[in-house]
């Protein structure tokens, strides 16, 4: 299991720090990152804004659920995409939608909150169903459950109008600002999406997220230590199912419809694959698989092209990129950056050691 | 047999009248008020044998799947597109040579050298790694589903059947009666009989080989304990190249069976993969009467289902998984280990 337990930092006991020290901690990357998130509509133009950073800080946020799960927990759960499919589809139910003979038209402030309570109830409950299994099981049985939800939409009509699903579900109004025009609604994304970074990063230093790491490494020992082994396991399920309901009810906005194929199979394996490739061993993996995975759909079709290729077959692109992502590079893209620049120190290391050993010694 | 009996008398006498009762409900002519309850008896026979040889065909493909699985730990999410591929094979095999035979024989052989391909060049070097053959298979699913599309086109195919085995035959049911007393047979496509008489005949072969035979004793205790194995001098890489091989050609032969009594298409690789994957988690993963069982019991619940409760003959399947997932997570046949 050499992706689900990656390297991690040995938990030292470190003295509680305020927000203020946690900021200062932070390396010149994050700010840069972080300036350039901020001011990025005044470089962008719409569609970089919406269609790529915002659709990929989206996608980011439930391949991050995912990454949680997997990363800290050790349990790959293909039921992410799945619950925040499920918060769109009730985003459509109780919010307002084209349909209106099933909307219930709930202001959205209260058809959000039960979404996403109900989403993360969802997932809670697939979790506790599939923490019974272990491992590789898991990968299984989430992957039937969601299936199981994608055949669910697709075949019922009186809840989830079947095939043709919701369309028309609007984002809304509110402080006098249209969360759907270009700039709103990606300062929305990227809100979300740093909260969801922060919480993860918060978590995973919390007394919780440790005992979790500790869950993934040695349950057994973790169980003879006092430690409800499964309890953490549901209870980060539910956690990650959170995450991914906000998620959903941002998609849901992003796309203003949502069918069965929001959660169908490929979606699911996309978030995986978006999950992998970015690095399942720190929170920022998940965002850059994501944006990876969003300029590659987007440009992908250009791209074989202008090589004399036929445009249709991205899907090969990324399947091949995956394949050779998993096989040479386990910890993601995360995993070769970080590679390279152990390489380029060391390099410089030796260098200076050189340096020291050929002109030094008297 | 009679230790179970011994050891668990009400089940076995719930078994035992459920038996009787569908027993009954095969061989006797329906009364109006039965007709009324369950609808025409045509209707239940043809949803029961629909049943029975469509979990035929989940066996065929869950069993590959499972003795991958119980063997080497490997999960291969590519087994669905094995099927695909094998259909496919056997399509252009059939249509170049216009015999079934040739398509079944060519598309075991041909797909089963594409198992032992993706044992020795990919699952050989990330032995014990199983979420990483995972995912690799994952990839290969993809990659496998889009060389189809290119080389196929998104229509639909389907195997042609021999002469031989085309047509119905008559089955000594009874269906109905005609006003003169005359009794009505049931009749029945000859080619699922002859499906899943095959099925049946592959199982009971394999069971026989892995229980009688020194080849199978290799395996049972390679699932057993890998590394023990090896430590008594066996060359287990060579067994594992030769389970993967199997395990996948059966799944290319899946593809024509299921090509010949369905239809091939884009998508179908997913479907069946999870299909299998419900089949074998329910009957437990790595064994092969529970694929058998959990082949039957998923097939049954999908005819049953589309006839009795059309709008969710799908979930119906996914109901009984978590059913058994909640009561008995290894599966119905797993052994506790």
């Amino acid at each position: 299991m050499a992706l689900a337990e990656p390297r991690l930092a040995i938990a030292t006991p470190r003295p509680r720090e305020g927000l203020a020290e946690v900021i200062a901690r932070q390396g010149t990357a994050f700010w840069i990152v972080a300036a350039l998130l901020l001011v990025m509509p005044l470089i962008a133009n719409p569609f970089w804004l919406v269609q790529i950073l915002a659709y990929a800080m989206i996608l980011g946020m439930i391949a991050l659920s995912l990454m949680f799960l997997a990363g800290y927990g050790g349990i790959v759960s293909l039921i992410q995409m799945t619950v925040a499919a499920f918060a769109a589809y009730l985003v459509a139910i109780f919010g307002d939608s084209a349909i209106t003979q099933i909307s219930l038209k709930w202001p959205w402030w209260t058809a959000v909150p039960v979404a996403i309570l109900l989403a993360t109830l969802f997932g809670t409950l697939g979790g506790a169903l599939s923490v019974r299994t272990e491992g590789i099981y898991t990968i299984m049985i989430t992957l039937a459950i969601g299936s199981a939800f994608y055949y669910l939409t697709l075949q019922n009509y009186t809840i989830f109008n079947g095939f043709s699903g919701f369309n028309g579900v609007l984002p809304p109004v509110f402080l006098g600002v249209d969360w759907g025009s270009t700039v709103p609604f990606y300062y929305l994304a990227l809100g979300c999406a740093a909260l969801a970074y922060a919480v993860v990063v918060y978590v995973s230093r919390a007394p919780f997220g440790l005992a979790l790491q500790g869950t993934r490494d040695n349950p057994r020992r973790m169980a003879a230590l006092g430690f409800d082994v499964v309890a953490h396991r549901i209870a980060a399920y539910a956690f990650a199912s959170v995450i991914a309901a906000f998620a959903g009810v941002l998609l849901v906005w992003y796309q203003r419809q949502v069918s069965p194929g929001t959660g169908g199979v490929g979606p699911v394996v996309d978030i995986l694959i978006i999950a992998v490739v970015g690095g399942l061993s720190r929170p920022i993996g998940p965002f850059i698989g994501a944006l990876v995975y969003v300029l590659l759909r987007t440009f992908a079709l250009d791209l074989l092209e202008g090589v004399g290729f036929e445009g249709k077959r991205y899907q090969l692109l990324i399947g091949l990129g995956f394949l050779v992502i998993v096989l040479f590079s386990p910890d993601g893209l995360i995993g070769i950056w970080q590679r390279l620049r152990d390489r380029y120190r060391r390099g410089r290391e030796t260098q200076a050691a050189q340096m020291r050993v050929g002109g030094g010694s008297p | 047999m009679s230790d179970f009996i011994g050891r668990r008398p009400i089940w076995s006498l719930v078994i035992l009248i459920a038996v009787a009762l569908l027993a009954f409900l095969i061989f006797a002519v329906w009364t109006p008020w039965m007709e009324l309850t369950f609808g025409r008896k045509r209707v239940f026979l043809s949803a029961l044998f629909n049943g029975i040889t469509l979990g035929g065909l989940y066996f065929l493909v869950a069993s590959g799947f499972t003795l991958i699985f119980g063997l080497m730990r490997n999960v291969n999410l590519a087994h669905g597109s094995l099927y695909l591929f094998g259909g496919y094979v056997g399509y252009s095999i059939g249509n170049l040579t216009g015999s079934w035979f040739a398509a079944l024989i060519g598309a075991f052989v041909i797909v089963a050298l594409a198992g032992m391909l993706m044992q020795v060049l990919l699952f050989r070097w990330m032995e014990g790694q199983d979420l990483r053959q995972t995912l690799v298979t994952i990839g290969l699913s993809i990659i496998v589903a889009d060389l189809l599309l290119w080389g196929y086109g998104g229509d639909t195919f389907q195997v042609t059947t021999p002469d031989w085995l085309s047509g119905p035959i008559q089955l000594p049911f009874v269906v109905a009666l005609r006003s003169n007393g005359e009794a009505v047979m049931m009749m029945y496509p000859l080619v699922r009989i002859a499906i899943l008489i095959g099925a049946i005949i592959l199982g009971v072969a394999m069971w026989l080989v892995l229980n009688r035979t020194r080849i199978g004793m290799l395996v049972r205790a390679g699932v057993d304990d890998r590394d023990m194995l090896s430590a008594t001098g066996v060359r287990v890489q060579l067994v594992f190249i030769m389970v993967f091989a199997f395990g996948a050609g059966l799944a290319g032969l899946a593809g024509v069976v299921g090509g010949t009594f369905q239809s091939l298409q884009p998508g179908e690789d997913t479907k069946i993969l999870l299909s299998s994957l419900v089949v074998v988690i329910v009957g437990g993963m790595g064994s092969i009467p529970g694929a058998a069982m959990g082949a039957l019991i998923v097939g049954l619940a999908e005819q049953f289902g589309s006839v009795y409760m059309p709008t969710y003959a799908v979930m119906l399947t996914f109901v009984i998984m978590v059913v058994v997932l909640a009561i008995r997570p290894q599966g119905l046949a797993a052994v506790r280990r």
